[in-house]
């Protein structure tokens, strides 16, 4: 009995070890000392100890918080857009495409993500620029008079943070769409009910929880991402990240980054939390 | 009487496949209509096709007088229980069976008022705010059923609700199904492949084979005057000899089997001299140890293979001498309890209670030959 409990744990240590090094090392660790730093003056201020300023700054300085709000506004949005498109792609997917289709279309939406992120946005940047394919066309063919620039602008990198991140809402949403026996929706469409009703009744509540979790990531790699917004954002459309960035690398105040990044996490955790208190999940079931 | 579903030479066609094949019937108002087929002969097939999921490819469907052509399912006075009952999860009962009023734009207090209703009417009062899997498999159904009901359609159709249902609960709710139907007056088309269901239940019952009617009547006459050797063999047990149909000096008919023996048969249906024919006998027609001064009757002497003991439905397999199998019923007082494997003993039958038919090919399950 007790070799054999013994070999157990000894088992368990194995498997535990390398898990715990890698967050303890590369996440928790990292994350103590940022949180230090985030309380502390800068270096070369010579002054220890701790203190709030970094933290007052950001609610001091309305540019600080305005880049925040609009860019929790933005994602929010861009998140609403995913879902509203998600939807009806995994309905697609799983209940209207045949069994052939339904792998071609899968394979379609993966494909993109096989590229990185930086060449994806460029492709876009091709695309839509002032000299790209789109103006070339249309000037060429007289429909517009001279090239309209649709990059660097709030639409633009809208557009981009939607097509980067549906597939995290597309697959989970697939994944709880499979479940739904189809004829749930045709006693609801025998019974009377009105295809805005099968969605709302039906469709939706049993895909709730690929539904949140789908949002909860995309939320949260909108609110984090930095690549789309800086190359397809116009001058005036900061995101959040971007700051962070500058306070790290172009003031060299890496107490400020660090107070920024952890209200980002805060803020970002304080936004889900009040989602799902909203919507009447818990975050036990997405997670399950 | 009104007709409340009135089906006229229906046609469904997957590709080459002809899934339901010419089908008419009618419906009466109030009454309890059967499709009984086998496995695959169309009949879920015919029943979404009522229900509006699938249009037909030839012929029309009228509801209470009304054409159906084109009218999507949420708009026909038809409500379908389905074979997994689909009842949502995401709802409790009385929401369940709120949905289809609701639909309709009733006000709340109405709805509880009806749910209220229809739950006391299945029997279960209680259980308004239950969640859908806090209830039984027998209890699931009623709900299903009174999701349905609730919104007082023209026809109720039902798709094998039982099957799914263990077989203690089945023949508690087949007397339930039926007593609620009377109940209620609505009119039910239900279709099984279980022909006890359609029998105890129905007024009528159609047979279905390979996605045409073969006869519709009412449960006796299916089981008494067949029209089909399908039915023959389906509807109930029938002992099946092949063979080919005669006729003696006398002008009587009698079937030759394969083994040069005759049987005298009195009851021909579309069928000549010199035609093959399968011959069917009731397993209770047929008499065990019969007195010897009948005339004009079928005897032979058999060796009984094994007795089936099944109380009410107790028979005995026995083998003729050229080794066709018969199925004989055990009358219920006794009187052959000394009949033990391995005997042999004497069986005979009224010519008259047999029936034969033009053999046409189409195997049953268990054919012979
Ligand atoms: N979408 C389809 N495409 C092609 N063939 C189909 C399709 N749906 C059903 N069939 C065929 O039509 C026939 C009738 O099917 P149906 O579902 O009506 O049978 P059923 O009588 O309800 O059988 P069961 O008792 O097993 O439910 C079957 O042979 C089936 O293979
Ligand atoms: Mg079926």
């Amino acid at each position: 009995m007790m070799t054999k409990s013994k070999r157990l744990s000894w088992g368990f240590f194995v498997f535990f070890i390398p898990v715990f090094l890698w967050l303890m090392l590369l996440i928790v660790l990292p994350h103590i000392e940022l949180l230090r730093m985030s309380f502390a003056r800068p270096a070369y201020l010579k002054q220890p100890g701790f203190t709030l300023s970094n933290y007052i700054e950001f609610f001091k300085e309305p540019i600080y918080w305005n880049t925040f709000f609009r860019t929790a506004m933005y994602s929010i949005t861009v998140t609403m857009i995913v879902l509203i498109i998600g939807l009806p792609v995994a309905f697609y997917i799983t209940k209207v495409a045949s069994f052939k289709t339904r792998g071609f279309l899968t394979i379609l939406i993966l494909i993109p993500f096989w590229v990185s992120e930086l060449i994806r946005v460029y492709g876009w940047t091709i695309i839509l620029r002032e000299s790209g394919i789109i103006n070339h066309f249309m000037t060429k063919y007289g429909i517009w008079k001279q090239p309209i620039e649709m990059l660097y602008n709030d639409a633009a990198m809208i557009m981009g943070l939607v097509y980067t991140s549906i597939l995290f809402m597309v697959v989970p949403i697939i994944g709880v769409m499979d479940s739904l026996d189809n004829s749930l929706i045709e006693a609801a469409y025998d019974l009377g009910a009105k295809k805005n009703v099968i969605w709302r009744q039906i469709i939706i509540p049993h895909c709730m929880p690929g539904i949140i979790s789908g949002c909860i990531i995309v939320f949260m790699m909108v609110l984090g991402s930095y690549l789309t917004p800086n190359l397809m954002g116009g001058k005036n459309s900061m995101w959040f990240t971007e700051q962070i960035y500058n306070q790290f690398i172009l003031y060299r105040n890496w107490n400020m980054g660090s107070a920024f990044g952890f209200l980002l996490l805060f803020m970002s955790s304080i936004i889900i939390w009040v989602a799902l208190k909203l919507s009447g999940q818990s975050l036990k079931e997405v997670v399950k | 009487m009104e007709i409340a579903l009135s089906v006229k030479n229906v046609v469904k066609k997957y590709g080459d496949f002809t899934a339901v094949n010419d089908v008419s019937f009618d419906v009466e108002d109030g009454k309890f209509f059967s499709i009984l087929g086998p496995s695959g002969c169309g009949k879920t097939t015919l029943l979404r096709m009522i229900a509006g999921f699938f249009e037909p490819t030839a012929g029309s469907i009228e509801i209470r007088g009304k054409n159906m052509a084109n009218v999507p399912p949420n708009k026909r006075p038809v409500n379908l229980v389905f074979q997994h009952l689909a009842l949502f999860p995401m709802m409790d009962v009385k929401e369940n069976i709120a949905f289809g009023l609701r639909r309709r734009g009733e006000k709340t207090p109405e709805v509880m008022k009806k749910v209220h209703n229809i739950l006391e009417r299945v029997g279960l009062p209680e259980y308004a705010d239950k969640r859908i899997d806090q209830l039984s498999g027998g209890q699931k159904q009623r709900v299903a059923i009174a999701r349905c009901l609730v919104l007082e359609p023209a026809v109720l159709l039902l798709d094998e609700p039982l099957g799914a249902l263990d077989l203690k609960l089945r023949e508690h709710m087949k007397v339930e199904l039926k007593k609620l139907q009377a109940e209620i007056g609505t009119t039910f088309v239900y279709i099984t492949h279980d022909q006890s269901e359609a029998m105890v239940m129905s007024d009528h019952v159609a047979v279905m084979n390979n996605g045409h009617f073969e006869q519709i009547d009412s449960p006796s006459n299916l089981y008494n005057n067949p029209a089909s050797s399908f039915v023959a063999m389906f509807v109930g047990n029938n002992n099946k000899v092949t063979g080919v149909l005669a006729k003696d000096e006398s002008g009587k008919f009698y079937v030759q089997d394969k083994n040069q023996l005759k049987y005298a048969i009195s009851t021909i249906k579309d069928c000549r001299e010199g035609d093959i024919v399968g011959m069917y006998t009731r397993p209770e027609a047929i008499i065990i140890n019969p007195a010897e001064d009948k005339t004009f009757f079928n005897r032979t002497g058999v060796h009984v293979k094994a007795v089936l003991f099944d109380g009410g439905n107790s028979r005995l397999l026995v083998v003729t001498p050229t080794g066709q199998e018969v199925l004989v019923a055990l009358p219920q007082n006794h009187q052959f309890d000394y009949i033990k494997k391995g005997d042999d003993i004497m069986i005979g039958w009224d010519p008259a209670s047999s029936v034969c038919f033009k053999e046409t090919g189409a195997k049953m399950y268990d054919d012979e030959i």
